[in-house]
């Protein structure tokens, strides 16, 4: 116990005396934190639609109408030559095309049907799918006002039962993205923090050469181990308390969660996050190889946590790997503590796995690390 | 001239020597292309939803059975008693539900209107929008082919129903995959981060290690060092470059719908572009582990969030569009796109390849200006 208590001192008087360093750990995230979230804004919003018409008419003026009134859609140009729009589209200016043919309101009258051209820019999927299903769902109800409206001369009477939906979305009644992302990018940051600061920092004894007197040393592998732990445990916990500060401060979140099982689970986790670091630190010859395997891991990590994309869209050898990445199950708890107001039965499943993680990879750096050079 | 070649060759050497870190450094960009070429998706497939079906009628059933058959949901709790919504919500098994009310098809036969209960959890904005959207469109597809018309309409044949039919083209990505959108993305990702992480230890290592005195002592100009430092990673990133444009082509199907030359010479402006950026990092920094954490933890996330790969850039407060300007990524992850996905010329990237030099030059600039010939 007083070997541990030694090795602490040293290790925090090295942390406590590199300023640069300790300055960085704690700026870094905070500024990041605060900064971040307004950038992750993916709400699909300001889809811009350049229309074409070749047509003129009433019913086009009025069907370009209903679509710009909708408020899902920009009109980026109106315009009648179609090679003006292709070009909106080559330069990102504009997401989709509508295309109203020539001859379109007297084709509808006389002949009851007409086809619409829409083409849109799919090399985001998503944006594409969510603004042609907009479209369609806007023409549809145009399509009834047709059949309805002034222009019928039958008079409107009400159609038969309908189903009607009424949406409530809890957790997050004003569908704010930001309220989603900002727990998310905590978790991500704290991650980094621990991983990479552990990762560096047995093998920058074993670079500077220092490693050597500890190896002649009679002290315990789990005491060394456990000497680099503990403080950028502490670490840890410090940036986490500050990266809630911020959460509140800034944006106005307060964990509806009880802090202890937040805290609870973050402790857990570090010890996982820290025990990866040091295994990788165990195995590399320099700093840069571990900077290098680190950077590695933590890019996968962090674009399969289900951070950005969601786990359940991805093939299912990717859920495999996902599952063994710690980050997923951060992001998920952290998410459902904070937002949710989740309790310890229902992170049960996550710190259980986290847990598991955390004595392996402990016990893997400790079985690693020989004492000789 | 020899003298400079000999510091080259020097570089090479230290690279070379260290066959874990060449590895890794080849290795890596081919995995990471290939799990987030085939994993990354924003789509959102078989979200798990639950239904609360008080009444277990036939209508009510049909309904869940066509809701469970499409491909976006997967009815994990076809019948959730109402008073465990909420824990499935909050241990997120669950991302939306629908509930219906009791005498669900008694209703539709003698009400006007009906209403259906929809929860998403909003924690997730995105998905709860998009899935509300598609089930909106199920629920209406139910009531046209399986609900009474009005029997005004049917029974007039007189008066055909005016109908507008939509003709769609999916432009670039017929499929609607997510690899056109990610490949490019990541690309730039990578090579950044390799970039700037190797240069920015090279020249601090020196510095750490001591043997930085000789190289200053020798007769070189400084710019002479720094050139030879990035020339063998200059070489290393092409490298890279070139295993990840195959991978694309060859196991992604991904077409290079321009001129490759085009696409490959805008490479080599972003790796420079890179390459200074570590440079400039590793002048500025006394240790290599500062170095790692400022272009590592430092730009890690700003690269992933300001290139417009993962989040638009037109969404973002305008302060930050500012700021987004400054990432290389950001052009470079354009122009690739504009290449490769949708095979456009010179003429329509000549703003991002003038921005790109532009950020190129003025880091040359401050490199050279703060490097020192003194030892502090």
């Amino acid at each position: 116990m007083r070997t541990l208590i030694f090795l602490l001192k040293k290790e925090f008087r090295q942390i406590r005396r590199n300023k640069a360093i300790l300055l960085m750990v704690m700026v870094m995230p905070v500024i990041q934190l605060i900064i971040l979230p307004l950038a992750a804004d993916y709400e699909i919003k300001n889809i811009h639609l350049t229309l074409v018409d070749h047509d003129h008419s009433t019913f086009s003026t009025r069907l370009a109408h209903t679509i710009t009134a909708s408020g899902y859609f920009q009109l980026q140009q109106y315009t009648d030559q179609y090679s003006v729009a292709y070009r909106d589209i080559e330069q990102d200016k504009s997401d989709l095309i509508l295309e109203i043919p020539a001859g379109f309101e007297r084709n509808l009258v006389r002949e009851h049907h007409q086809t619409l051209f829409i083409a849109v820019n799919a090399i985001n999927g998503v944006k594409a799918g969510l603004g042609a299903s907009y479209l369609s769902s806007i023409l549809q109800r145009f399509n009834q006002e047709l059949g309805a409206g002034t222009i019928n001369r039958t008079p409107y009477v009400a159609s038969g039962p309908k189903i009607k939906l009424t949406y409530s979305n809890w957790y997050n009644p004003h569908m704010s993205y930001r309220v989603f992302m900002v727990p998310a990018i905590l978790s991500i940051l704290i991650t980094m923090v621990g991983g990479f600061l552990s990762a560096l920092n047995i093998v920058r004894e074993k670079e500077t050469g220092t490693i050597e007197q500890i190896n002649v040393t009679p002290i315990k592998k789990h005491l060394f181990i456990l000497g680099k732990l503990i403080p950028f445990w502490i670490l840890g916990n410090i940036v986490f308390t500050l990266g809630l500060v911020v959460c509140w401060v800034f944006y106005g979140i307060l964990s509806l969660g009880s802090l202890f099982v937040l805290y609870g689970f973050v402790w857990i986790y570090l010890l996982a996050v820290l025990g990866f670091g040091l295994l990788i630190s165990t195995y590399s010859h320099t700093q840069q190889q571990a900077m290098l395997i680190m950077f590695f891991f933590m890019m996968i990590f962090i674009l399969m946590g289900g951070l950005f994309t969601p786990i359940e869209s991805m093939p299912h050898w990717a859920q495999i790997i996902a599952r063994l990445n710690p980050v997923s199950y951060f992001v998920k708890v952290i998410r459902m503590v904070m937002l949710k107001g989740s309790g310890w039965q229902d992170i049960l499943p996550q710190t259980r796995s986290i847990g598991v993680m955390a004595i392996v990879l402990n016990l893997w750096a400790v079985l690693h690390y020989k004492k000789v050079a | 001239m020899k003298q400079f070649i000999a510091l080259i060759k020097k570089e090479f050497y230290h690279v070379i020597r260290d066959k874990r870190t060449l590895l890794i450094l080849v290795g890596m960009p081919i995995v990471q292309i290939l799990i987030f070429g085939f994993a990354l998706t924003n789509e959102i497939k078989q979200s798990k939803i639950a239904a609360v079906d008080s009444s277990k009628d036939q209508m009510s059933q049909g309904l869940l059975k066509k809701i469970a058959a499409n491909p976006y949901f997967d009815l994990v709790y076809p019948d959730l008693p109402n008073d465990q919504l909420e824990a499935a919500f909050r241990k997120g098994d669950i991302k939306l539900a629908v509930i219906f009310p009791t005498e669900f098809e008694k209703k539709l036969n003698t009400e006007k209107a009906i209403t259906l209960q929809v929860i998403a959890d909003g924690s997730d904005p995105n998905t709860a929008t998009t899935l509300t959207t598609y089930l909106n469109a199920i629920i209406q597809d139910f009531s046209k082919t399986n609900l009474p018309r009005s029997a005004n309409r049917s029974s007039d044949p007189s008066q055909p129903e005016r109908q507008i039919q939509v003709a769609q083209k999916m432009l670039y990505n017929p499929q609607l995959d997510s690899a056109p959108q990610f490949v490019p993305g990541v690309m730039a990702l990578v090579l950044m981060l390799i970039c700037v992480l190797m240069t920015a230890v090279s020249i601090v290592k020196e510095k750490e290690t001591g043997t930085m005195e000789s190289l200053l002592v020798a007769p070189f100009k400084p710019i002479g060092i720094i050139t030879a430092k990035a020339v063998p990673y200059f070489l290393l990133s092409l490298l890279n470059v070139v295993t990840i444009l195959l991978l694309s082509v060859f196991v992604l199907h991904l077409p290079v719908a321009g001129s490759l030359l085009l696409l490959l010479a805008e490479s080599m402006l972003f790796i420079l572009t890179c390459l200074l950026l570590g440079i400039l990092i590793s002048i500025k920094t006394k240790s290599q582990q500062a170095a790692m954490l400022i272009s590592l933890m430092g730009m890690l996330l700003p690269t992933i969030l300001f290139s417009g790969f993962m989040f638009p850039i037109e969404n973002m407060p305008v302060a930050l569009q500012w700021i987004s300007n400054l990432i290389p990524a950001r052009w470079f992850y354009i122009i690739v796109k504009n290449i490769m996905i949708k095979g456009l010329g010179f003429v329509a990237i000549w703003k991002e390849t003038c921005i790109l030099c532009g950020i190129t030059f003025v880091l040359l600039l401050i490199s050279l200006k703060s490097f020192k010939v003194r030892l502090e």
